[in-house]
């Protein structure tokens, strides 16, 4: 209930507001909202397993969307940005199915 | 235990060992040895959780709200921003090096074509000279071959020969003599066109040139430079002087013209031996 209202807030805010993201910071907030998405799913899937702890959620967030920020920034430095925010997105990807596969397992047992 | 018709999907590995340790989902294994054995959340407690949420819920909610921001600014930026705005720099050098190439590849275009164009129309221009060029020839060689009509400044001579003593020879010897005074078309009485082919012969009911009969009075025109054509007929022994003299005993009246039309054609045959070459 918070949790939705928190997003739905946010949304709001976002529209109301409508903040400008810094140009510098333009390249790397799709990779830092995929990396955020990955973070919630993972936090998700560890509630429903009876293993959250808030702590290592807030810690777990912020690192992960540094690194996949970080991680983007120093290929654009040498040069090869384009192909590790693509590696980044698959691999964030591939993770967000997983942990989607086990919340829905145990949601609906299947 | 609710994971008991388990699909063999890829993903399926991580119910036997629930804290799965590469996610990034926050395990904290101490808390996990405690609660596995409850077994994963039931829809009951999620209720009772959505009612009357924990501690955890507000760090959710405030990560949340954050994560909505972003997606609103980066839906934002990228659908109303210029498409180019949010491009990482090498890829909009790589843009710019795509767009200079094809610009260059289209000038160098421009330019062939322009060549193209300018040999066309010289092309043109040079098709026309050529063209004059072979007209005028050809009104030349009509002239000089006698199926053209033709005027200029001349003279016209008129020979009298009142005792009909007038012999072939000396009719020849007239016309070689206009040639050699630069005679560039003769006529013979208004009728008979001066040509290469042209002869000069003796029949028998008087002089005959191209086979038709040349009656005297003969009257000669001649286009050419009319001093020179004068002076050529009129040197002493030359045709003047023959005519005047005792064998013909005739008379000559040379008249220059600032314009003798000569109309009369020469019907050229058509050669059954001869081919351009």
């Amino acid at each position: 209930m918070l949790a939705i209202l928190g997003l739905i807030v946010g949304i709001v805010l976002g529209i109301v507001l409508q903040p400008a993201v810094p140009s510098v910071l333009q390249p790397y907030l799709p990779i830092a909202i995929v990396a955020a998405m990955d973070a919630l799913f993972g936090g998700a899937r560890a509630y429903l397993e009876r293993t959250f702890s808030d702590k290592v959620f807030v810690v777990s967030f912020f690192s992960n969307v540094l690194i996949a920020a970080v991680i983007v920034w120093v290929g654009d430095l040498i040069g090869v940005g384009a192909q590790l925010s693509t590696a980044v997105v698959v691999v964030l990807g591939i993770r967000i199915f997983t942990n989607a596969a086990a919340i829905r397992r145990v949601l609906v047992h299947a | 235990m609710p994971d008991d018709v388990e699909p063999g999907v890829a993903t399926g590995a991580a119910d036997d060992v629930p804290p799965v340790a590469d996610d990034a989902a926050p395990e904290t294994s101490a808390d996990a040895s405690g609660s596995a054995e409850r077994g994963p959340v039931t829809w009951r407690e999620l209720g009772h959780d959505f009612i009357r949420p924990g501690r955890g819920q507000v760090v959710l909610a405030a990560i949340l709200l954050v994560v909505g921001m972003a997606l609103v600014m980066q839906f934002r930026t990228n659908t109303a921003a210029a498409p180019y705005e949010s491009l990482r720099r090498s890829d909009l050098v790589q843009l710019l090096d795509n767009l200079n190439q094809e610009s260059r590849r289209l000038s160098e275009e421009i330019t062939e074509q322009n060549e193209l164009k300018q040999q066309l129309e010289s092309g043109a221009g040079q098709e026309e000279v050529a063209r004059k060029e072979a007209q005028a020839r050809l009104e030349t060689l009509r002239i000089l071959a006698g199926t053209a009509p033709a005027t200029g400044t001349g003279i016209v001579m008129v020979i009298q020969d009142p005792e009909g003593r007038m012999t072939a020879d000396i009719l020849l010897n007239a016309i070689e003599e206009l040639r050699d005074a630069g005679a560039e078309v003769i006529e013979i009485n208004d009728s008979i066109r001066v040509v290469a082919s042209t002869w000069v012969t003796t029949g028998s009911d008087g002089i005959l040139v191209d086979g038709r009969l040349v009656r005297t009075p003969i009257t000669i025109e001649a286009i050419g430079d009319p001093h020179s054509l004068e002076e050529g007929a009129r040197f002493r022994g030359g045709l003047v002087s023959e005519v005047e003299g005792q064998r013909v005993n005739g008379s000559v009246t040379i008249t220059r013209s600032e314009k003798v039309t000569i109309a009369s054609l020469h019907t050229a045959p058509t050669n059954q031996y001869a081919r351009p070459a």
